[in-house]
């Protein structure tokens, strides 16, 4: 058995699919076989997009106001049971793709694997790779059980790249009876605007942590990224003690970003926040502690204080 | 209001990582609640008193009987605990371990509310809660900012992409709480001093019913650890009150200036 089917997870964000999802389509082409991809409500709307970067078939579900979770594994159970099963299953390290992996995992008695950069399918094996300790080590690891393999990948793990390839055929599945499972339901929607390049987007990213010392200091932080035309980031540090969203929040628990440049203000380096930055292609840290890890992979290291350091950077960079 | 909360207990995390034999995480070491797990412990103590009684009990697997984790969790005021600790555990896949602490729950006789962190701060797998509440039939609402409990129905803001859903679901459920959800409360003397003599039951996985586990439950068989490309430090120098002009030296080079 080779691998002959796979599915993608796909999300769309204002009507087109997000890049981690397109990543994944256009990772799944060099696998080789049919690419089916599961999107939330009308398939139709995306098939097209879709299709030029190698889908050959849209799932569509209208879960309505279900969490995507038990509503878009059971979706797929449905038509796995109908006979139509894929060899493996690719979702992007996201909350939805997460939950939808999770519940999936469960209803089929296979393993997932999580948190995955690359992915090599050879015959009927398939083995995939994650970064453990900030990085530094890369685990290997093959699935033993039988197909479908389920396994997750972090954003920017794969170049999205279009193939020119026809829209591709739609398919409306309808949500299982999700008896006491299905009685989660969201009751609003809130987007939080922001001014500015997304975090994950951003050519250049101003990240700042514990040693900012209290969090009114962050607005140095965010003053120095509206500069740089870049966006404002974070340490988990700071998110836990609460002075900046969770959607600040760089790392592995975080996002993963690959700027031009990211300047890590009062930041030490934890390992779980090094695994969503080191991918930047140049780094600048300023930090007190002349002994923290930042130092270790930054391009241009400055041991001294944030509060000194800062305010001076910003001021010569307004003049300009 | 009875709630169950999951606890992990982690090698330190202040201390560097490391692989044993079988390529799986070093666990021989003196072990701690995860810090990610406080925070539901703190939520489900606030749910409880907010109703008016309950108890918050917890349920960890771990090495070697390992109960310091769990101490500091009773400590904070939980009641009981159930430590599934088992050397056919090792290797065990995050489904199995789901599966596992699933059934721990069941021993505990259920719970109104069953409270995870998103994902353990030394594993990160992140799938554990949503598969639990699989095994369970339980309703989840994952990635939890704020919760509330209002007439048995929970209330919640789930985290997303773009900003964050109100998600209302009826009792009995799952949640998963993130980092910063609550304030967690440091222990109390009195409260390390009680929670010396607070039940831990410590049970095998064949006592749970569970089986196949460990590395032969698991779906997965590491086939290689390698270092990745190490990234070379570049210049650190020590701010002599003009190193921010190296920094604008150096986007200067970039030409992002």
């Amino acid at each position: 058995m080779a691998i002959n089917n796979i599915w993608v997870f796909a999300q769309v964000s204002n009507g087109a699919p997000t890049s981690a999802s397109l990543e994944l389509v256009t990772k799944a082409r060099s696998l080789g076989g049919s690419i089916g991809v599961w999107v939330a409500g009308d398939g139709a709307a995306v098939a097209g997009v879709l299709g030029e970067y190698g889908a050959t078939k849209v799932y569509g579900v209208d879960y309505g106001n279900n969490l995507a979770g038990a509503a878009v594994a059971s979706a797929m159970k449905s038509v796995i049971d109908g006979g139509d099963a894929p060899d493996l299953v690719m979702f992007p390290q996201s909350y939805e793709g997460r939950d939808v992996m999770s519940r999936l995992s469960v209803k089929l008695d296979r393993t997932v694997l999580t948190n995955n950069i690359e992915i090599v399918a050879s015959g009927d094996s398939v083995t995939v790779t994650t970064p453990i300790f900030g990085g530094n080590t890369l685990v290997a690891t093959t699935f033993t059980g039988g197909a479908p393999y389920l396994a997750a990948f972090r954003p920017k793990s794969f170049a999205p790249e279009a193939s020119g390839g026809a829209a591709a055929a739609v398919q409306a599945v309808s949500v299982p009876d999700l008896g006491a499972t299905g009685t989660a339901k969201v009751t609003a929607v809130h987007v939080e605007e922001t001014t500015g390049p997304k975090l994950d987007e951003a050519d250049i990213v101003v990240s700042g942590g514990r040693g900012l010392g209290e969090s009114v200091k962050y607005e140095m932080v965010e003053q120095l990224a509206k500069i740089l035309k870049g966006a404002p980031g974070a340490s988990r540090a700071i998110v836990d003690a609460g002075w900046v969203p969770y959607s600040y929040q760089v790392g592995q628990t975080g996002k993963v970003v690959k700027p031009s440049v990211y300047i890590a203000a009062g930041i030490s380096g934890a390992t779980q926040h090094m695994v969503g930055m080191k991918g930047s292609k140049n780094i600048i840290a300023i930090n007190k502690d002349k002994e923290a890890p930042i130092f270790g992979i930054a391009d241009l290291g400055i041991v001294g204080d944030v509060h000194k350091v800062l305010p001076k950077l910003i001021e010569a960079l307004e003049g300009r | 209001m009875n709630i169950i909360v999951c606890v992990k207990q982690i090698p330190d995390p202040a201390n560097p990582g490391a692989l044993d034999g079988n390529n799986a995480l070093k666990r021989d070491g003196k072990l701690i609640l995860d810090e990610s797990d406080s925070y539901g412990v703190e939520m489900a103590l606030q749910l409880v008193d907010a109703a008016g009684g309950g108890e918050v009990n917890l349920v960890s697997m771990a090495p070697n009987s390992e109960t310091a984790g769990l101490r500091t969790a009773l400590a904070m005021g939980a009641a009981k605990a159930v430590l599934v600790s088992d050397p056919a555990l090792q290797g065990s896949d995050a489904l199995t371990t789901a599966k596992i602490l699933a059934a721990a729950v069941q021993r505990l006789g259920g719970a109104d509310l069953i409270i995870a962190a998103t994902e353990s701060s030394d594993g990160y797998t992140g799938t554990v809660p949503e598969q639990m509440a699989e095994v369970l039939g339980l309703p989840s609402v994952t990635f939890a900012k704020k919760v509330s409990i209002e007439g048995g129905v929970l209330k919640a803001d789930r985290q997303t992409e773009e900003g964050y859903d109100e998600v209302t679901c009826p009792l009995p459920a799952l949640i998963s709480v993130t980092a910063g959800v609550v304030e967690p409360r440091y222990p109390s003397f009195k409260g390390i001093m009680a929670a010396k003599s607070k039940p831990v039951e410590e049970v095998k996985a064949s006592d749970l019913g569970v089986t196949p586990v460990g590395w032969d439950g698991a779906g997965q068989k590491i086939t290689s650890v390698t270092q990745a490309e190490a990234r070379a430090a570049g210049e650190v120098i020590e701010d002599d009150g003009e190193a921010f002009g190296k920094i604008v030296a150096f986007l200067e080079g970039l030409k992002v200036i």
